[in-house]
């Protein structure tokens, strides 16, 4: 298998790929050596995640089979491909967020920075304070202020900051959200009184206020009218400069837009098992994609 | 006047047989009249009940000495005591269920390892609901009673500088304690399926939310299900409250009672009344004006208890409305 | 060919790498004792039933004979005896409050989904419904005993009067329960029916009902599941009687529930013989209460909220 070569994004897209359908000539376009990105030690620290023979199931019903990835460190990667083709299971396979369902299951590995997530004494509650997730509806906790819903992992742990050190934070993370100018003067109001896509932003900043290294989004901007989702995949971009995004989406044009990496999920019929059908450079993906199956999604969704 | 309108109601099972087969208007009027009869038969049982109450009860809120059991002097004398008996019954058996019933609801719901252990659960419930208060009775003041008094003297030695276990504990076991808690048991069930239907009702994108932050299961719970459901417990409690202050058979077959007693000891053999029991085991041997203090004291039962369901109606809506 | 950053760390330092985040001693320590708390809330709800029901098996076993089913009380002081008095009080009284309650409240259900809507009656009614459910039981015995003195003079014990006080705790439940069921019918099959040229009652009466037959059903036997062990009320109107008696209108009545009492207050010499009459009434009663409760579970799946709003 292939593996990547995250850098420093001072260009438009991340020059970073790698499939389980992944070529030689991929590899070497991504190995080619690129100014200021240290030793290969270096990378442990950036948030690279490769993913390997992962299936996911409900029951005894396999929903994603067999799904070998890996996932490019301070890029945004995203996950398209028919409904039910699996992305979204995956997804929340990664934080380990699948097996919250009762019955749910996944096998294979799943590595952050070279440490399988689903290695035996790992607590999936250490996974996924590492690895956030910002859901399709935003879900600011409706009982609690603005301010507050940026604390909430904090709080949640028991270990609220106060003062000047939780205005800093508080501050720092709606910044970052795009969202500090807009709520600066009501930040005690309820989280429920912001539009949509302010709340979806506000959930961004709760998201990152733990300090992940991984931030996972699922079809974040399906629920936001056109000009919330432009700011959202302008904040995903940005966002990208400091955390490993991985997000789902149904909208071609968004993942061609934002992402620097695309992976394509594809089933046989409905009732069979979701599989990752091609991945690479987003460019590569929607220029030229190697497979029919891709090819034809892309077209159809373009005309 | 609900004899005649339940008659009317009665005619509603025939009117749609007998009436003409195209006749629309005729059938329409005499179907939509017997339904419209019936809710009014149904609202006007209530203002019956309150009417008969208050006809039979009314003159003995004014009655003297000789016309109320107990030897108490006046009305207020005779229910007073009796009121603090059904209120502390009934916060102990509140105090006592309240936890266990928003766990057993959390084990239903958010605990569930699956779909069928939170039916099974269910379904104890159900069925603890449904044993009868007089089952209880028996099995608390034969069962239970005995049982306990090992830990009234235990209690007594060594917690008795606090009021609740001062003096001479019971030598039966039936005191206001066991009443407390045999009734704790009646109305867990109740409690908990308030609870479980607002555990049931969090939305499940808050737990996810929660859990995506890095939460524990109980922090989940403590930051997604329960602010949500708050009401929905108040509410449950208030239900719960309401009928341990009603409940009769339980405490009068478990509670050694002495009537006009207001103490705060919860193991004695001495332990106050409450209105409910009071009534249950003083009617069948009383007459004339003694029955119409029984029935003034259901009055003032049934005003408490009203005025606790209103307070629960009320918590209930504003989760509701939330 | 294969560009690896980084692999194969070992397993132990995988867990090292997260002890970082890993939640802390406290945190997990208050998600375990809460696991644990949640866990010993659901076993110590079975505790009490099953405690309950042992002993009913237990002791009521002793005295579960066949005369118990074929003797009355009549004349027993001492052992021997039975319930069948009690039982056939039950069955009868059961039976005159199921005749009131059922079509009034299931008439008055009708009233206010299909006719009342929004209008005063139909608020108020839905308010004295609210008020009903909250009646303590022994006040509607105390209820039913002021309105047959009132008609019939002071004193008066009859099952037609246990029945009336049964059915003021029964309608309130019939009322709530058939409202619900009758508001999952679908609008369409009304609309349906009424396009068809159908008046209104037909329509309610040949499709409405029929289609909320199953949810009805299952609200009534709601209903007379929660009379069925009521007893202060019945100890209050009824009465007690040691014979049986097949009228309704006149005179005491003995019921289950009742029997099960008096066994245990009015004790002859023989104690030993009444705590096992009582205790045989207990397990004779609670075997019914099951009968019913698995009937009303075996009923459709949609009507499992109604249950719980008991």
């Amino acid at each position: 298998m292939t593996a990547t070569v995250p850098n420093s994004m001072t260009n438009s897209k991340a020059v970073a790929a790698a499939t389980a359908t992944g070529t030689a000539q991929d590899a070497a376009r991504l190995a080619a050596p690129t100014p200021g990105v240290g030793s290969p030690g270096a990378h442990a620290a950036v948030g690279s995640m490769s993913i390997d023979n992962v299936s996911c199931f409900y029951g005894s019903h396999l929903a994603v089979a067999d799904v070998s990835l890996e996932i490019p460190g301070r890029a945004v990667t995203a996950f398209i491909g028919p409904s039910g083709c699996g992305k979204s299971t995956l997804l929340r396979a990664i934080n380990r967020m699948h097996e919250v369902i009762p019955g749910a299951k996944a096998v294979g590995s799943i590595k952050l920075d070279g440490v399988d997530l689903y290695t035996k004494g790992i607590d999936p509650v250490s996974v996924r304070s590492k690895v956030g997730m910002v859901f399709q509806k935003p879900n600011p906790f409706p009982a609690m202020s603005i301010k507050d819903n940026v604390l909430a992992g904090l709080i949640i742990r028991g270990a609220r900051p106060r003062g000047s050190a939780a205005d800093e934070l508080v501050e720092r993370c709606l910044t970052r959200a795009h969202l500090w100018d807009e709520v600066k003067d009501r930040l005690k109001k309820s989280g429920d009184s912001l539009s949509g896509g302010q709340q979806q932003r506000l959930c961004i900043a709760r998201a990152i206020a733990v300090q992940p290294d991984v931030v996972l989004m699922d079809e974040p901007c399906s629920a936001l009218d056109p000009i919330s989702t432009l700011a959202i995949e302008e904040l995903m971009r940005d966002l990208a400069r400091d955390y490993t995004v991985v997000v789902v989406t149904h909208n071609m044009a968004q993942a061609n837009r934002i992402s620097d990496v695309t992976a394509f999920f594809s089933l046989a019929s409905a009732g069979q098992p979701g599989r990752l059908v091609e991945a690479g450079l987003t460019t590569d993906i929607f220029s030229a994609p190697k497979v029919t199956a891709t090819r034809d999604y892309i077209d159809g969704r373009f005309g | 006047m609900s004899v005649s309108a339940l008659d009317l109601a009665q005619g509603a099972g025939r009117a749609p047989v007998g009436g003409p087969a195209g006749g629309a208007t005729p059938g329409e009027r005499g179907f939509a009249g017997a339904m419209k009869g019936a809710a009014i038969a149904v609202a006007l049982v209530l203002v019956g009940v309150l009417i008969f109450l208050a006809v039979r009860g009314g003159p003995a809120f004014f009655a003297g000495a000789a016309d109320l059991p107990a030897h108490a002097g006046n009305f207020l004398s005779l229910a007073a005591p009796l009121a603090f008996g059904s209120l502390w019954v009934a916060v102990i058996a509140l105090a006592v269920a309240s936890l266990p019933s928003i766990g057993v609801a959390l084990a239903a719901t958010i605990y569930a390892p699956s779909a069928r252990f939170g039916r099974l659960l269910g379904a104890v419930l159900d069925l603890l609901a449904a044993v009868p208060s007089v089952v209880f009775g028996l099995w608390g003041l034969m069962v239970l009673a005995p049982a306990m008094v090992p830990l009234y003297d235990w209690a007594h030695q060594h917690l008795g500088w606090l009021p609740f276990f001062a003096g001479q504990p019971s030598v039966t076991g039936r005191t206001v304690l066991t009443a407390g808690l045999v009734v704790a048991v009646m109305i867990l069930p109740i409690m908990a399926a308030m609870c479980r239907e607002s555990f049931a009702l969090t939305p499940p994108a808050l737990m996810e939310a929660a859990y995506a932050l890095g939460a524990t299961r109980w922090e989940m719970v403590r930051t997604a299900v329960l602010p949500v459901a708050r009401s929905g417990i108040v509410a449950g409690g208030m239900l719960g409250l309401g009928r341990a202050l009603g409940e009769t058979m339980a405490v009068a077959m478990v509670l050694s009672a002495t009537p006009g007693l207001i103490s705060v000891n919860v193991i004695s053999a001495e332990n106050p009344s409450t209105i409910a029991a009071f009534i249950a085991s003083t009617f069948p041997e009383s007459t004339g004006s003694k029955v119409s203090a029984l029935i003034a004291l259901g009055l003032v039962l049934f005003a408490i208890s009203l005025v606790v369901s209103i307070l629960g109606r009320r918590f209930a809506k504003t989760g509701v409305a939330k | 060919m294969t560009l690896t950053l980084t692999r194969k760390a070992p397993q132990s330092d995988a867990v090292a790498t997260f002890a970082s985040c890993r939640p802390t001693w406290r945190r997990r320590t208050k998600d375990r004792l809460a696991t644990t708390a949640v866990v010993g809330a659901a076993v110590l709800t079975a505790v009490p039933l099953t405690l309950v029901i042992w002993a009913a098996i237990q002791r009521g076993s002793e005295r579960l004979d066949l005369t118990l089913f074929t003797n009355s009380m009549r004349g027993v002081v001492g052992q021997g005896g039975g319930l069948l008095h009690a039982l056939t009080g039950t069955l009868l009284i059961t039976a005159a409050t199921a005749v009131i309650s059922i079509p009034l409240g299931i008439s008055a259900a009708i009233y206010l989904t299909e006719y009342g809507g929004q209008t005063r009656l139909a608020s108020i009614t839905r308010r004295a419904v609210d008020i009903m459910v909250s009646i303590p039981s022994i006040v509607a015995g105390l209820a039913a005993y002021a309105l047959f003195s009132l008609l019939l003079g002071p004193g008066t014990r009859s099952g037609l009067a246990g029945a009336v006080a049964l059915a003021m705790i029964m309608i309130p439940v019939v009322v709530r329960a058939s409202e619900e069921v009758l508001r999952l019918v679908p609008g369409d099959l009304r609309e349906a029916g009424l396009a068809l040229g159908s008046p209104k009652w037909r329509v309610i009466w040949r499709i409405v009902l029929p289609t909320a037959l199953p949810g009805l059903t299952a609200g009534s036997v709601l209903g007379v599941a929660r009379i069925i062990g009521e007893t202060a009320p019945l100890l209050l109107v009824a009465g007690f009687t040691d014979a049986m008696n097949y009228n309704l209108a006149e005179g005491r009545m003995a019921t289950l529930p009742v029997y099960i009492y008096t066994q245990w207050s009015a004790k002859g010499l023989d104690t030993a013989a009444y705590d096992q009459r009582a205790w045989a009434g207990a397990l004779v009663l609670m075997a019914v209460v099951v009968v019913l409760q698995v009937a009303a579970r075996a009923l459709p799946p949609q009507i499992a909220k109604l249950r719980r709003n008991r």
